[in-house]
């Protein structure tokens, strides 16, 4: 069973994210990166599936050279094979024109199932992973909170607000796993140093065959107007208790209709 | 010369610090209010493989450097843990490694290295024979195809949290030696079988540190667990000093890093009369000042490091390293309670267990004094002074 999982390594989560006023793009050049630990727990999911039924994890991000890091991480938990989709043409892209190269890439390969996370944790569109299936042609099964595989069909347990769906699909398929799907392991110490021996396949946009009109700001569709800061919140109501403090807390939250 | 950390560095060094992110302030600050072991972050590092880093890959350890290595301790004291509860698992093993057997390596070093076995003991000092070594009095007697061990050792640490402990102990009387570094050998105590013959005492100390009084009273160790040959063994544990000191030096520059963040974090909270007490100088240059020192003791700590994996000599640097990432600890500890006041005394704050965990590097596992006779004589080719 061979797995894909779609990683994308962002800036680290001590890195004060800044916004490049021209471009309106984050800014990921010269900040320390890591895996994004939503891909994190999308590749955990690919190694207990390839643990249990056999097969090869194979990790693929699109990203700045900067994103070797987080790269080696997935090596490190245990991924075998690690595709970086690296070159300065695809800077700008949308999320479109991510997908396109994600599903070029995918295509290259021998794969049963695909996982991504159901978001990034750094931009948060969370479309990336609908378009990959539309352009690879697959089942999207989204938001899991469990993946069982038997033979050639797949099972998940869908995330909804009053509990969960159990969803189906022939494989190849393609999965989003939700938050909270599993606790990533850690990377062996042993892990670290093996992975430094993987090799890291490089593809640009050549490679896969994508013009100027497909990815990169060029290609890109979806263009980002403004950039505001979300209004600053109002100041919290204080209750000093003198007695009545609880009366006083029931009566807030009744007015918010809480209760 | 390139001060930079390569890739593979810095992917360890993030990997340690998010394994230590799991262990927060409030969990070492409980585990010294009970005066536990850290028996959970242990076993994650064990099982992670990090205690194994120093092991070759032949006998199932990573086979990393010294560099590495201490890089691994620093970061665990710089997120405010304390790497003391567990650096002897990492590297007590070097002793075996150099001078053990084939034999002996493979029957324990394997097992180390996955944690099976913990090896974090070493009997060296005693109530009559601290840093001077050579006048231990602890004998070890031959008997037939043993060797059977009378007398008394002090501040062993975490003989209860081993399975192994190495042992040194006289097999040849100190007034019959014409070479007064002669006369003393290494065993490995198998802990497990030694009950009846060897009294543990814990002793209560000013830190959480696992330390023990041992009473041997005809505790017999098989002759196969002589490691190297008889009466060697002061030699045997001088050629572990610098790779120990390099590691103290380690943990040293991560306690004070720890200090100087906190201490600036509060100084630029805390607001006194209308404004930061980090806009006073009184309280910034402090910080500042340890600051600087930590970071040069940091470049030599780095050069020794360099030089041990090159297998050079670095006697001098890894001296120097450990006194000078202690000292500079103990500023930065100094620093910051000052910068803390009355806060840096309670428990909540951490400030007052670092405080005197740090202080313990300046005192062992040797005392500065030391170090700068040892510089004074051996660098600097003054008279012996002690």
């Amino acid at each position: 069973m061979n797995i894909i999982i779609c990683a994308k390594v962002i800036p680290a989560s001590s890195v004060t994210i800044e916004i490049n006023p021209a471009t309106k793009c984050m800014v990921r050049k010269g900040v320390p990166h890591e895996l994004d630990p939503a891909a994190a727990c999308a590749l955990e999911e690919g190694l207990r599936l390839t643990e249990k039924h056999g097969g090869a994890v194979t990790v693929i991000t699109m990203g700045i050279g900067d994103a070797t890091i987080g790269i080696r991480n997935a090596l490190a938990m245990g991924a075998a094979n690690a595709i970086h989709i690296l070159d300065d043409a695809l800077a700008g892209s949308d999320a479109l024109g991510t997908a396109k190269a994600l599903a070029a890439a995918i295509k290259k390969e021998s794969f049963d199932l695909v996982i991504c996370a159901a978001e990034s944790s750094d931009s948060y569109s969370g479309i990336v992973p609908g378009q990959l299936a539309q352009l690879l042609g697959l089942s999207p099964l989204t938001f899991a909170k469990e993946i069982a595989v038997e033979a050639k069909k797949i099972t998940i347990k869908r995330q909804t607000e009053s509990g969960y769906d159990l969803v189906e699909a022939e494989m190849p398929a393609l999965v989003t796993v939700a938050s909270g799907i599993n606790e990533p392991r850690y990377p062996q110490l042993k892990g670290i140093m093996a992975a430094k021996k993987k090799e890291i396949k490089q593809w640009t946009a050549a490679d896969l065959g994508l013009g100027p009109d497909q990815v990169g700001a060029s290609g890109a569709k979806e263009k980002v107007l403004a950039i505001g800061r979300p209004a600053a919140r109002k100041a919290g109501k204080v209750i000093t208790d003198e007695g009545d403090g609880g009366k006083q807390v029931a009566d807030f939250l009744a007015e918010l209709k809480v209760i | 010369m390139d001060f930079n950390l390569t890739e593979e560095q810095l992917q360890i060094r993030d990997e340690i610090r998010r394994v230590c992110r799991e262990f927060p302030d409030r969990y070492w600050r409980e585990v010294d209010r009970r005066r536990d072991y850290p028996e959970a972050f242990v076993r994650k590092l064990t099982e992670l493989g990090w205690l194994g880093a120093l092991i070759p890959a032949e006998y199932g350890g990573t086979g990393l450097g010294i560099t590495e290595a201490s890089m691994i301790l620093e970061e665990i004291n710089r997120s405010g843990g304390n790497a003391t509860v567990c650096h002897a698992q990492m590297y007590t093993m070097g002793t075996l490694l150099r001078h053990g057997s084939e034999e002996q390596k493979k029957r324990y070093l394997s097992k180390i290295a996955t944690g099976e076995l913990r090896l974090q003991a070493f009997g060296v000092t005693e109530p009559n024979a601290g840093s001077e070594t050579t006048r231990i009095q602890t004998t070890a007697a031959r008997k037939g195809n043993k060797y059977v061990v009378h007398g008394q050792k002090i501040f062993i640490s975490r003989v209860l949290q081993s399975d192994l402990m190495l042992l040194l102990a006289r097999t040849t009387p100190y007034d019959e030696l014409e070479d007064k570094s002669r006369g003393l050998s290494v065993f490995i105590v198998d802990l497990r079988e030694a009950q009846g013959k060897m009294e543990v005492k814990p002793l209560d100390i000013m830190i959480n540190h696992h330390t023990n009084a041992l009473f041997f009273d005809g505790l017999e160790v098989p002759a196969e667990n002589l490691i190297g040959q008889e009466g060697m063994g002061f030699r045997y544990i001088i050629d572990g000093w610098n790779a120990e000191r390099i590691l103290i030096a380690a943990e040293a520059i991560g306690d004070g890093r720890w200090f100087t963040e906190r201490a600036a974090k509060y100084a630029g909270e805390r607001v006194v009369f209308s404004r930061p007490i980090g806009a006073n100088q009184g309280i910034q240059f402090p910080i500042a000042q340890a600051y600087a020192r930590i970071e040069a003791a940091d470049l030599v700590r780095y050069h020794a490091a360099t030089k041990f994996d090159r297998k050079e000599s670095c006697g001098a640097e890894a001296n120097m390293a450990k006194f000078l990432a202690s000292e500079a600890a103990w500023e930065a500890a100094n620093a910051c309670l000052t910068t803390h006041g009355g806060y840096g005394f309670a428990t909540e704050y951490d400030v007052e267990r670092k405080f005197r965990e740090t202080r313990l590097l300046t005192v062992a596992p040797v005392s500065n004094n030391l170090v700068l006779a040892y510089l004074a004589q051996h660098v600097l080719g003054m008279p012996k002074s002690y």
